[in-house]
């Protein structure tokens, strides 16, 4: 028997106003959480995947859909560039490491990516079963793309025209796997890797002619188109001079994945923050909401205070008792948005249709700790003012009063 | 022993009441008498504690009451006086057997879950233990509030009319209450009524 059992029982007594004062809080924690768990999330993704890719090199267009379709895999390519332009851009004294991609198929929604071990390099690829491709038409699967395909080493698959859907399947070439990736954390794990070649030979009787060998290195590709080329410099300096350069002087365009995703970022960061004034919002209407139901219930517990003091306690202890309710409703409303916040999420992430960014509600980020203290913070606010009442509540006058 | 001296006070709207002396030895039971408005509650606020006099002292085995920080004030009021109202308050969010114990936790005191079961017995009403106060009986509820002034073991018992509400039947089983409760726990009794039905129970009179 103590302030916090009092404090409980007497909640318990009101449980509908209780309830409700609750699922205000958790509900405002809750869209606060997805918002804080999603974008932190979603910025992770975007700056893992970009990790070490200081330039991409593309068909002319929009460098966003450039940065999307080449880095993160997601929005349709430019266009293609000339092997030919891109090889003598790889030359360059500038570039430490450049890596060409071929894109245009897909397995399952999975994108076949045409590249050289070059690809394995930027991303620090290791094998967990089978090896890296080697010849055309042999691939290397992601991690996820093992998983969920159910392909196993040896088997053989044909991969269908466009970035998405089984439509325009090549029947006339079939894919071997080769290897499965190690789960690497970032979109490598949704990619099938194969070389340039094995690209080119499936599109060979609608865009290219004669055939292509990895072996045989880039003088192969001369005469050949590729997606685009993802950039390492060898200093930073480059970051200047090699986009000027490869805008001004080639009929390729240059784009930033920092740059972009950063613009990316700033457009989805309006939605984010439109939603978080909501969500305040909504925590505002909470503090309200506990604030009149406790300054109510004061008006009837005034005799209930007033008998706790002619008990014997003393102002303190009630003034004490009244905020403990208040911040009791909004730390069990807190905790319980969490939960809401990360169960959502990780349902969200379960129906979420693109594989690339998936999110999940089983990782915490620090602010989360800030929403507690912000429950906190609402409960003690709203309930000081009816807690202050107790300083005012003449016992002897309410209590003999015959009411 | 309680006793106070050259007690007064002041109303907010000027009034002023002046207190007789008045000594009460250890369980003494005592009527106080006057008719409304005559300052009865006042004087029972005053000495439990609850509303600092204007002039004059009040002393309950040697403890000046009104010299106590406010704080202090609280605790004694908790642990000596045990206060019975006109209308018996209870917590509603409380069982009959919490509210008692709450007496024994507000005063700073261990809960002594015997006690106050024996005590619950004494008053008959030992199977309301487990009820709220709003399932209970105008008299059942004076009862209990008995009960929770005895909790502590008080040196003194202070009721405010408390036959006012209730039927003869219950009048009555109250009174019996309190001074035979009063008497086996070893504390001093005032009770303030102008109910005629108490005052055939108790012979020592202080009027004002």
């Amino acid at each position: 028997m103590n302030i916090f059992k009092i404090s409980s029982k007497n909640l318990v007594r009101n449980k509908l106003t209780t309830i409700l004062n609750i699922i205000l809080v958790a509900f405002g924690v809750s869209i606060l959480s997805i918002l804080f768990l999603a974008s932190t999330q979603i910025s992770n993704k975007l700056e893992k995947n970009a990790k070490d890719i200081d330039l991409v090199v593309g068909a002319k267009g929009s460098p966003l859909q450039l940065i999307l379709s080449s880095v993160y895999h997601i929005d349709y390519p430019t266009g293609n560039i000339p092997a030919k332009d891109a090889y003598k851009l790889m030359q360059n004294p500038m570039v430490k490491r450049a890596v060409p991609l071929a894109l245009g198929d897909n397995y399952n929604g999975y994108r076949i990516v045409g590249t050289d071990s070059t690809f394995s390099n930027l991303y620090g690829l290791s094998i967990k079963k089978g090896s890296f491709w080697h010849k055309d038409l042999e691939v290397t699967l992601g991690n996820t793309v093992a998983l969920t395909s159910g392909l196993k080493i040896g088997d053989f698959f044909f991969g269908a025209h466009g970035l998405t859907g089984n439509g325009d399947v090549h029947k006339q070439h079939a894919y071997q796997v080769k290897g499965i990736l190690k789960p690497q954390g970032n979109i490598t794990d949704n990619l099938i890797l194969t070389n340039i070649g094995s690209v080119y030979k499936m599109h060979e009787e609608k865009h290219v002619e004669g055939h292509s060998n990895i072996s045989e290195g880039a003088k192969e590709i001369n005469d050949k188109q590729i997606t685009a080329l993802l950039i390492q410099y060898k200093s930073p300096m480059s970051v200047i001079l090699f986009p000027r350069m490869v805008n001004q002087s080639t009929n390729m365009q240059a784009a930033s994945p920092a740059m972009e995703s950063a613009r990316l970022f700033s457009l989805i960061g309006v939605g984010i923050d439109t939603l978080q004034w909501f969500a305040i919002f909504i925590m505002g209407i909470a503090a309200l909401s506990i604030f009149i139901s406790l300054y109510n219930a004061m008006k009837e517990r005034k005799y209930d205070l007033a008998i706790m003091r002619c008990l014997g306690a003393s102002k303190s202890k009630l003034f004490f008792l009244v905020m403990f309710e208040g911040v009791l409703v909004t730390f069990i409303g807190a905790c319980l948005g969490l939960l809401i916040g990360h169960v959502a999420l990780e349902v969200i992430g379960a129906y979420q249709e693109s594989s690339q960014a998936k999110l999940t509600g089983l990782t915490a980020v620090p602010q989360e700790v800030y929403l507690i203290w912000i429950g906190l913070f609402i409960g003690a606010l709203a309930s000081l003012i009816p807690a202050m009442q107790i300083y005012k509540v003449d016992i002897a006058e309410t209590l003999t009063k015959n009411s | 022993m309680i006793k106070i001296g050259s007690l007064a006070h002041v109303y907010e709207k000027g009034r002023r009441i002046k207190f007789p002396d008045w000594e009460i030895a250890d369980m003494e039971q005592w009527l106080l008498l006057g008719a409304s408005g005559s300052g009865k509650s006042t004087l029972l606020n005053i000495i439990s504690g609850l509303l600092e006099p204007s002039q004059g002292e009040v002393l309950i085995n040697g403890t000046d009451l009104y010299t106590l920080p406010a704080r202090g004030r609280d605790r004694f009021r908790g642990r000596h006086i045990g206060i019975i109202f006109q209308r018996p308050h209870l917590i509603r969010s409380l069982d009959v057997l919490d509210n008692l114990a709450l007496a024994a936790v507000m005063a700073g005191l261990p809960v002594d879950h015997e006690r106050n079961l024996s005590l619950l017995h004494d008053l008959g009403i030992a199977e309301l233990a487990k009820n709220y106060p709003d399932q209970l009986s105008q008299g059942q509820l004076q009862r209990v509030s008995v009960a929770r002034a005895l909790v502590n073991k008080p040196d003194l018992l202070i009721a405010d009319e408390p036959t006012s509400s209730l039927d003869d039947e219950n009048a009555n089983q109250v009174i019996q209450l309190l001074t035979t409760q009063a008497k086996d726990n070893g504390a001093a009794l005032i009770i303030a009524t102008h109910d005629r039905r108490v005052r055939d129970h108790i012979t020592k009179t202080y009027l004002l």
